[in-house]
């Protein structure tokens, strides 16, 4: 069974149709990727997933549970990044850990959370002075703290140096080969080249395309998924 | 430790550590008291006053820019920066509720107002001889009222708006005539008789404050004005309320 499955899922706000009738399932140990220009339905489609909008139509089914009504328990299970999500300021690193830690029947060791992301000398520096990076790996930890099945990634490198997206992409491979289930949310397809397994592409609220980046990049002729992402998307508009 | 106790903790740990409203919570009404004492003439019996000093008018009017300032103000810039910066969704995605860390404001916010009051008592009595509530019952009750009145009127600003700033402005519309018909600007013994009527049925609830005070005996329809602010205010705020 699917760790994630999805099925002719719809939404729409007021006549804005914002998601169109998506299916897509992933697999239990995979790093799966949604892929889409802005405004295609990626951030809907998850929040659907995380019991935070209710679907007009269509099944979801994660880890077994429906998110609407077994919100509470999808959220023990399930670790959350979201895009542009800020903490107080005035907040310590290892305080955040700590109070995150709190909401969770089993969290992680903190000390060994802070050294995988290389947070340990930063871990009583306020929020508010941490680098862009910084607060990303911080997000990044606060995901993990509940030892989660199924970590959402949302826009996970979006304002990163390139050195910091390298960094930032071989952790997320660290937390797969910890057994944690990845869901990436990017509309940057040099990391889901990088790092998905599989990926689904949107657009305009529907997948037009699902699989490997290899298949995608053969299906579509192209040298590059970048390639094949322009031409998948622009044969619908 | 509880997931609302460590909640509560944290967050007066970030209150205390951006300590502006703290202090203000609790000293400013202290230190107007003290320069209002300092003026000439405020602490002697006055005609204008009904014979009463004008320190002692003030007193419950001073209560009034303490609470408005933390209920008012602070908490609605307060959630509205958590809402503004996402907090209230991230925590959404967590098995803990985000309305903990509301009712964790409200705590902090309301355990500060009470400190300032009871310094701003203390010393109202120590060093100006104004008595201590001659019905210290109904004292507290009226108090509490009045304390979940303006903090539900705070509440319904919290709700809607959507960036710290615009509840800055927002605010102004309670703040102001909450402040006015409170006393803070011209005393309320000053006021034409038909605002002074309308300050007596408003939060915090000037007018019962200073009637168990001097022991006058509280008019009931005035308490129950002040309830019925808390419980609509908290419904309508309920009703408003955004995450996002």
């Amino acid at each position: 069974m699917p760790l994630i499955e999805v099925t002719d899922l719809r939404k729409q706000y007021g006549n804005r149709v914002a998601v169109d009738g998506v299916s897509f399932t992933v697999e239990r140990g995979e790093i799966f990727g949604i892929l889409g220009t802005n405004g295609a339905g990626k951030t809907t489609t998850v929040e659907c997933l995380q019991g935070l909008r209710h679907a007009d139509g269509g099944t979801i089914s994660v880890l077994g549970l429906d998110p609407a009504a077994d919100h509470t328990e999808l959220t023990r299970r399930v670790g959350v990044q979201l895009q542009e999500s800020q903490l107080p300021a005035k907040l310590r690193v290892r305080e955040a850990l700590e109070l995150f830690a709190s909401f969770y029947p089993q969290s992680a060791d903190i000390d060994v959370l802070l050294d995988q992301l290389d947070l340990r000398d930063h871990a009583r520096s306020y929020f508010g002075k941490l680098s862009g990076g910084q607060k990303q790996r911080v997000s990044i930890a606060l995901a993990l703290v509940g030892q989660p099945e199924l970590a959402i990634l949302d826009e996970l490198t979006t304002g990163l140096d390139p050195h910091a997206r390298r960094e930032t992409w071989q952790l997320v491979e660290g937390v797969r080969a910890a057994g944690v289930t990845v869901l990436l949310v990017t509309h940057f397809m040099d990391e889901a080249e990088r790092l998905c397994d599989r990926v689904a592409i949107f657009d305009a609220g529907r997948v037009v395309a699902t699989g490997t980046p290899a298949e995608l990049r053969e299906s579509a002729n192209a040298s590059t998924l970048d390639d094949a992402f322009v031409s998948l998307t622009r044969s619908v508009r | 430790m509880s997931t609302f106790t460590k909640i509560t903790a944290t967050e007066a740990k970030i209150f205390l550590r951006s300590p502006f409203m703290a202090v203000a919570g609790v000293l400013l009404p202290s230190i107007l008291l003290l320069a209002i004492g300092a003026i000439p003439g405020m602490t002697k019996p006055s005609d204008a006053a009904g014979g009463y000093r004008f320190i002692d008018a003030w007193v419950p009017s001073l209560v009034v820019i303490s609470l408005a300032m933390l209920a008012l103000q602070s908490i609605p810039a307060a959630v509205a920066a958590y809402r503004e910066q996402g907090v209230l969704r991230r925590l959404a995605t967590t098995p803990v509720h985000p309305a903990n860390l509301l009712v964790a404001q409200l705590v902090i916010h309301v355990v500060v107002a009470l400190a300032g009051i009871a310094l701003l008592l203390g010393l109202a009595n120590t060093v100006y001889d104004v008595p201590l509530p001659k019905h210290p019952l109904m004292f507290a009750v009226t108090l509490l009222l009045g304390v979940v009145s303006t903090f539900s009127l705070g509440l319904i600003t919290a709700s809607i708006a959507g960036t710290a700033k615009s509840a800055n402005g927002l605010a102004m519309l309670t703040f102001v005539p909450i402040m006015f018909f409170g006393g803070v600007y011209l005393p309320r013994p000053l006021l034409p008789s038909v605002l002074q009527r309308i300050g007596d049925y408003v939060p915090p609830g000037s007018q019962p404050l200073q009637d168990t005070w001097v022991g006058t005996g509280v008019q009931p329809l005035q308490l129950a004005a002040l309830a019925a602010f808390a419980v609509l205010g908290t419904a309508l705020a309920a009703r408003l309320f955004r995450w996002e």
